[in-house]
């Protein structure tokens, strides 16, 4: 890179942690022998969970409806073995908390017969919303991460005109390569992906941006992508977070997302590359999302790489499949940078898991935290522009109101300021904290005002009632009053009468 | 795998491998060359008085931590007092008496920076504290300048005379060597009725090298501009605040000497003497002390230099620098309060951008 990239062109944003990929990316692709039994969970997308359509004790067949999609924003869940329904209840969440979700085991009978499936000929024969459908049938969410149903993003592209896809190959993540293995192995599917997505948006080119520390990927993307001049490979600077929307529109296109807006509105959409892979299997041969590309790695692990899986697989069997040189000291979901610390590895393999990370002691260790000495680093490293120093004090004063004047609310915990504070404060923590706080007071503010509307109702159906009932008393009064002078008055004609 | 593994935590699960402790450890190698410089231009008096403001800054930070009932032992190795303590002896009349020495390293870690919580909680540079507490409480001491006398040099006194120096003060078979600095020397001058064209002549000469009278470390200019570059390379320090403050002398200075060269020194004179060098490079750039953005750094640089030339030019003290950055550590809140990046999608009063397809 020239002095003038250098001080031009990279940007001046985000951190660079040492990437750890190779030489797990290296490792040609394995596949997973199939387990004997898999958890599928009810929710491993963002919006609601699936509606199981199975009973226990029903034979499925690979790629077979298990759960349908419920509500606008849900993805449907399909078998990723053939077998029996064994159980429907709870397993171990892929989350901090280590709390139960909902999830339906399926016991394999190694016969892995496909349902029947309707593969589409030509996808560009198909009206855009006939793709949205059946890319929302397959179950096809965001595989980067973000796990946000793909149809409800083909929706609102074609609503908001985008007319440029972003296929997001940046995999800023240190340690991971699944992005980078789908590249460089089925860069094909990925392009014919991209151009079916493109077909159902709307959109006039696809950018496929991917970081510069991925030259496998990009010559074969450029291969594949060659006899379409309307998909362009951009390579992008390696930087964290690369990956993060926002910052890849800003870095292909120049354009910026506005605070309180979407990337659709201002013609972008972007989508990841493995995702594009996965709209390719669900148009072209009709295949749902049952199986994915995850890295394997950290220093724990014996023989790291990426692994073809069943959804579902537990992350033990696919660590005891890669073997373990150590006890892991910490496993994590995703990336360093923003995975989900796993407290043990019962629990299954889901749609958004790019990678499953076993780190040795030495990996695991960061030192403990000390007094913020105001270097700034933190705000250099900000991809959003943030002051994460200022943040964290105020919270840590509990005064969050402060911290959201700070634009609490535009962090995108990318854990950059956290990396590269030489005082080891875990600032993400502390803007988690502040942020779950803020919704918990959201939602008690929805509560009270609720209740309060409704004590404010009663009181006045109270008061409506009491009103009526007086004006009612009163009308009666008046009434048998009037009854009573008549009465009188008519005793006292009869009496004058005789 | 029956157990559970690790904690739950919040990511990121990765970190930097800099640390609070080597950045102090990379500012004291970068401040290394002109302190040894200092040490041989001035002889053992130097090297004695800058031990004793170390070590008392140390006793100092110490003593608060064993009264807040906190290990002391990890706070010290961070290396900060350490810092305060030694930017403050290299601040100091290189022949300055030893209780001048402990007296401000004390005073520039229990009362500069432990009262108000520690590390990262001062408002004002602790070192800067203490030389201005002792330049008022102590004036004569703290005005008395030598000559440079370099080590092992013909009338350099050896390392038993230099402690009997340092604990007695000045021998007056020695005191023919005090001396005056330029800036001082400008202003009796000046208030003498003697115009800067008919004193500057016979004036300390000027030296890039740091053979002048001045404090211990503070002379050596090529020296601590090497060190403070160094440390902008290494992006300990960002060029914002040194650039800024020594424009904001260097300007004013070099316009007032164009209009009037009889009464107002030049640029070079400026730049060269007091610690405009040291104050730019190593002391308004403290990081708990200044602003957190590069914009906020330009304009907190800028006022640092402007108000040490207004010091010097205007006011009773032939010297400026640290009343400068007290007076624009003061300003540090607000300017942060002010000047605040631009965060992505929005523009600079924080308002959302509109959309543009």
């Amino acid at each position: 890179m020239g002095l003038f990239e250098r001080i031009f062109k990279h940007p001046s944003w985000g951190v660079h942690p040492d990437d750890h990929k190779r030489p797990a990316a290296d490792v040609p692709l394995r596949i997973l022998p199939p387990p004997a039994r898999v958890y599928m969970p009810l929710h491993q997308h963002v919006g609601g969970a699936a509606r199981p359509i199975v009973l226990v004790g029903q034979q499925v067949l690979k790629g077979q409806l298990l759960a349908e999609a419920q509500g606008n924003i849900s993805a449907p869940i399909h078998s990723p073995v053939a077998g029996t329904v064994t159980a429907i209840g709870e397993v171990t969440a892929p989350h901090p908390s280590g709390l139960a979700f909902a999830a339906i085991t399926v016991e394999n009978d190694f016969t892995n017969r496909w349902i029947e499936t309707d593969p589409v000929e030509d996808p560009f024969a198909l009206a855009p919303e006939e793709i949205a459908r059946r890319t929302a049938a397959a179950g096809v969410v965001g595989l980067g991460g973000a796990t946000f149903p793909a149809a409800v993003k083909f929706a609102l592209g074609k609503r908001l005109a985008v007319t440029t896809l972003i296929v997001n190959g940046g995999e800023c993540e240190p340690y991971l390569s699944s992005d980078d293995c789908v590249m460089r192995d089925f860069a094909d599917q990925v392009i014919d992906g991209a151009r079916i997505v493109m077909h159902a948006i709307g959109a006039k080119e696809a950018l496929v941006g991917i970081e510069d520390n991925k030259p496998e990927a990009i010559a074969a993307m450029r291969i594949a992508a060659a006899p379409f001049s309307e998909v362009k490979i951009r390579p992008v600077p390696a930087r964290y977070p690369m990956g993060s929307d926002k910052q890849l529109i800003q870095t292909l296109t120049g354009k910026e997302v506005p605070a309180d807006a979407r990337a659709a509105e201002v013609g972008v959409l972007v989508h990841n590359v493995s995702t594009c892979a996965a709209v390719h299997q669900a148009i072209r041969h009709g295949r749902p999302l049952v199986e994915r590309i995850v890295t394997i790695n950290g220093g724990a692990v014996d023989k790291p790489g990426n692994i073809m899986a069943p959804l579902g697989t537990l992350v033990d069997e696919l660590l005891a499949f890669c073997g373990l040189k150590a006890r892991p000291a910490r496993l994590i979901l995703g990336g360093p940078m923003m995975g989900t610390p796993l407290l043990h590895g019962r629990i299954p393999l889901v749609k958004g898991a790019s990678g499953i990370l076993a780190f040795d002691a030495r990996e695991a260790t960061i030192p403990p935290a000390g007094p913020c000495i105001r270097c700034g680093s933190c705000t250099k490293a900000c991809p959003m522009g943030l002051l994460p120093l200022e943040m964290a004090s105020r919270i840590r004063a509990g005064e969050l109101d402060a911290a959201v004047d700070f634009k609490l609310s535009d962090c995108i915990s990318c854990g950059c300021c956290a990396y590269v504070c030489p005082s080891h404060i875990p600032l993400v923590q502390y803007f988690s904290h502040a942020k779950g706080e803020l919704a918990a007071r959201e939602r008690a503010k929805l509560r009270t005002d609720a209740t309060r509307r409704l004590a404010e109702d009663r009181i006045a159906r109270l008061e409506r009632d009491a009103k009526e009932k007086s004006a009612l008393a009163a009308r009666r009064k008046a009434e048998r009053a009037a009854a009573k002078a008549a009465a009188a008055a008519a005793e006292q004609a009869t009496g004058a009468a005789a | 795998m029956s157990q559970t593994i690790g904690i739950a935590v919040a990511a990121p699960h990765a970190a930097t491998s800099n640390s609070a402790g080597r950045v102090m450890a990379t500012v004291m190698a970068a401040l290394a060359p002109a302190t040894l410089f200092g040490f041989w231009l001035y002889g053992w008096p130097a090297v004695y008085l800058w031990f004793i403001t170390v070590a008392a800054a140390m006793l100092g930070e110490a003593f608060c931590l064993r009264l807040q009932g906190r290990q002391a032992t990890p706070a010290l190795l961070d290396g900060s007092a350490v810092l305060t303590g030694w930017l403050l002896a290299i601040s100091l009349p290189p022949w300055a008496p030893w209780w001048i020495g402990a007296f401000g390293g004390l005073f520039a870690t229990v009362l500069g920076k432990q009262v108000f919580g520690g590390l990262g909680q001062n408002l004002f540079n602790p070192a800067m504290v203490a030389r201005v507490a002792l330049l008022i409480s102590f004036p004569v001491q703290m005005t008395a300048w030598v000559a440079p006398l370099p080590l092992f040099s013909a009338g350099a006194p050896g390392a038993i005379e230099g402690l009997s120096i340092l604990l007695k003060g000045l021998p007056p078979a020695l005191d023919a060597v005090s001396s005056a600095t330029t800036l001082g020397f400008a202003k009796t001058e000046m208030s003498r009725g003697v115009d800067l064209m008919a004193s500057l002549p016979n004036a300390p000469a000027l030296s890039w090298l740091g053979q002048r009278p001045g404090s211990l470390g503070e002379t050596a200019a090529w020296l601590i501009a090497a060190g403070g570059v160094a440390m902008i390379f290494l992006r300990i320090i960002s060029w914002h605040i040194p650039l800024a403050m020594l424009a904001g002398i260097a300007l004013p200075a070099a316009i007032a000497n164009a209009v009037d060269p009889a009464h107002y020194l030049g640029a070079t004179a400026h730049v060269l003497s007091g610690g405009a060098m040291l104050g730019a490079f190593f002391i308004a750039t403290d990081y708990v002390t200044s602003p957190n953005t590069a914009r906020g750094q330009l304009v907190f640089g800028a006022g640092c230099g402007l108000l040490t030339w207004v010091i010097r030019t205007f006011a009773g003290y032939p010297e400026g620098v640290a009343f400068a950055v007290l007076l624009m550590n003061s300003l540090t809140p607000i300017i942060d309060t002010y000047i605040q990046p631009r965060i992505y999608g929005r523009d600079r009063k924080g308002v959302p951008l509109e959309p543009v397809k």
